[in-house]
């Protein structure tokens, strides 16, 4: 890999890669299981050049902010390098987002240009959003019909210069993405990161888990998650390695990718991760008893036998069919996003596929601990990476307190948002608002959280202060959506719920109509979003000087409320 | 050309046949992930079917945010 300690910017250390490995496949791009487009390293850099030299032409300068809103697929890792190559920051928005919330976020960004599909842009070009970006002056959209309507858009595949390009160098300390954690409601968090933490945490992860030339990754995350961006694209890409995308991510077409691509690694989120599980474990019950008797006795072999460390070799000697089904050549899955089940774990790697959890977020530049599986532990996150120091602050009687990360890797701040920056880093420290501990033998166990938000399965960041906007002019005094757990903190992962807190007005009654109108804004929510009871409190809410309600004193009020007796169905 | 209410209707009873509920036993209005009780990998899978049903493609963003039957079949009619 290239020694990435000698290099200051993202698009510098792209640059040496594709010039270092000409030959070698770099991206494959799938859909419906017919193989669409192959590039080595050589044909992605003649692709991305011209692209760069028609941004310079579009006035792109560094510094400026170019968003990407795509589905995984080449022209997503092609335009972003064509971006880093400008000295532009990239906006990595998620596209499945709604046009409205997609425009918020454009706008908070002051994005200059848009990347975009065309079917993405057609729902987001004529969305009223639009009129409150007039920072966007440019939008490029790729694969529109011959004639679409472009809605004021160019086509991206005519979007090229003749010229070379000019390469534009950055600092270790400019920003190179802003990546938006959450906040599509209340206040967005662009988290600033700069081209340092990329290079330390590429650096880092990889010192865990390699990549070479030959690794194929599949990737399913959308890209502009921090992880995939970092272990789909800038991870394998200075290694040499290759990624396979899959335009359609239809279980029976992932299935399908791992054998005929022969994959190496590839990064989930819980949900998916379970429902293999349950697709395998489906499959291992309908085998006749004899069988089944033989292959839980090679389960049990494997088991004892990678008890310290994986031998995958030997994993794919005894338990030879599972592995094929996933192509033979599984290194390990990555497991990210959201808390993933010790038992489902532990499932895999009883089966010789070794699962890296770990723990991380956004603004500490995505992983913090990783399990190294040196011996496998199911019940933690993992050991810190090489480069993080991480502290347990405030711990009570059983060592569980805040979990704090200081690093190279933590973003530079909140775009825009200095207050929330200060109460976020202090003194160089990222204060998570996860509770952990360590156990005896370094690794970090998490026990809940202390901040007003749930992670969903499918690694959704759910802040509930965004949920309220559904709520918005409903018939009562005053009301609030609340983490359950933030309220009633407990010692777990699991279970996140939100809640709606409803102080009816004086002498209302709450109503069969009220809650039918609360059930079916519910409904109307996306489905991780969703609210699964509502509490009714009887006081004033307490607010400040300028009405706002102190959610902090009002859950204090709350916790003292019993949690079962209060939460009631929607 | 099916019209709408037809598209629908064969929604409705793919999706009844696909997770074993009665069949009539889904509305137009009714949001699927409660109603069939599916995750949103599930509710991939029904895509799946649909897809092959109707002989149409549809990526998998048009249908981001979708969770009702209805919705559905305007995006799939919008398709045929």
């Amino acid at each position: 890999m290239l020694d990435l300690r000698n290099y200051s910017s993202i698009g510098e250390a792209l640059r040496d890669a594709l010039e270092t490995w000409p030959t070698d496949v770099c991206l494959i791009e799938s859909d419906r299981g017919e193989e669409k487009l192959r590039l080595t390293y050589h044909e992605f850099r003649e692709a991305a050049l011209p692209l760069a030299k028609a941004m310079q032409d579009f006035g792109i300068a560094p510094g400026d902010r170019v968003s990407i809103i795509m589905t995984n697929q080449s022209k997503w890792l092609i335009s972003a390098y064509a971006i880093f190559f400008c000295g532009a920051t990239l906006v990595p928005l998620d596209y499945k987002l709604k046009p409205e919330e997609q425009w918020q976020l454009l706008k908070h960004s002051g994005a200059k240009m848009l990347i975009t599909e065309y079917g993405i842009w057609r729902q987001l070009g004529v969305s009223p959003g639009r009129a409150n970006a007039a920072n966007l002056i440019t939008v490029l959209a790729t694969e529109a019909p011959e004639n679409a309507d472009l809605a004021g858009a160019l086509r991206w595949e005519e979007a090229r210069g003749a010229q070379p390009p000019v390469f534009v160098p950055r600092t270790r300390r400019d920003v190179a993405c802003i990546v938006y954690s959450s906040g599509n409601g209340g206040v967005p968090k662009g988290c600033m990161m700069t081209h340092e933490n990329y290079l330390e945490q590429c650096m880092s992860l990889t010192a865990v888990y390699p990549f070479w030339p030959g690794v194929r990754y599949l990737s399913i995350l959308p890209t502009n998650h921090a992880i995939d961006f970092m272990v789909g694209f800038f991870g394998p890409f200075t290694c040499g390695a290759a990624v396979v995308h899959l335009r359609t991510l239809r279980p029976e077409y992932v299935r399908e990718a791992f054998p005929k691509y022969e994959i190496t690694y590839v990064s989930l989120v819980p949900l998916v991760l379970k429902n293999l599980q349950k697709g395998l474990q489906a499959r291992f019950d309908e085998l006749p008893a004899s069988r089944r008797r033989a292959f839980e006795a090679l389960r049990n072999i494997n088991r004892t036998l990678t008890r310290d460390h994986p031998r995958l070799w030997l994993s794919r000697k005894l338990l030879g069919q599972v592995h094929a089904a996933f192509g033979g050549k599984l290194e390990a899955i990555i497991v990210g996003g959201a808390f993933t089940e010790p038992q489902t774990l532990q499932f895999f790697y009883d089966l010789g596929i070794p699962v890296a959890n770990g723990y991380g977020l956004t603004e500490a530049g995505t992983a913090v601990t990783v399990n190294d599986l040196k011996p496998f532990r199911a019940d933690t996150v993992g050991k810190p990476l090489p480069g993080m120091e991480v502290e347990i602050r405030n711990p009570d009687a059983d060592g569980i307190g805040e979990v704090t990360v200081r690093s190279k890797t933590v973003m530079a701040g909140y775009l825009n948002e200095p207050d929330l920056t200060a109460e976020t880093i202090v003194d160089g420290w990222l204060r998570t608002g996860d509770m952990g501990r360590f156990d005896s033998s370094g690794h970090l166990q998490l026990f809940g959280r202390r901040k007003n938000m749930i992670v969903t399965e499918e690694g959704k960041n759910v802040y509930a202060e965004d949920v309220e906007q559904a709520f918005e002019g409903l018939r009562v005094k005053e009301f609030c959506v609340f983490a359950a757990n933030f309220i009633w903190p407990q010692r777990s992962m699991r279970n996140e719920k939100l809640i709606l807190v409803i102080h009816l007005e004086p002498g209302q009654a709450f109503t069969d109509e009220l809650r039918a109108e609360i059930a079916a804004r519910n409904s109307r929510l996306i489905n991780y979003k969703r609210l699964h009871g509502l509490v009714l409190y009887p006081d004033d809410f307490p607010l400040t000087a300028s009405l706002k309600i102190k959610r902090n004193e009002l859950a204090q009020r709350l916790g003292a409320l019993d949690r079962e007796q209060s939460i009631l169905p929607i | 050309m099916r019209s709408i209410e037809q598209t629908t209707q064969e929604i409705l009873q793919l999706a009844a046949q696909q997770f074993k509920l009665p069949a009539g036993s889904l509305a137009p209005g009714d949001d699927f992930y409660k109603k069939l009780g599916i995750d949103s990998l599930q509710a991939l899978e029904m895509l799946s079917r649909l897809e092959n049903h109707f002989k149409i493609e549809l990526p998998d963003y048009e249908v981001q945010g979708v969770s009702d039957f209805r919705t559905l079949a305007e995006r799939i009619q919008a398709r045929l």
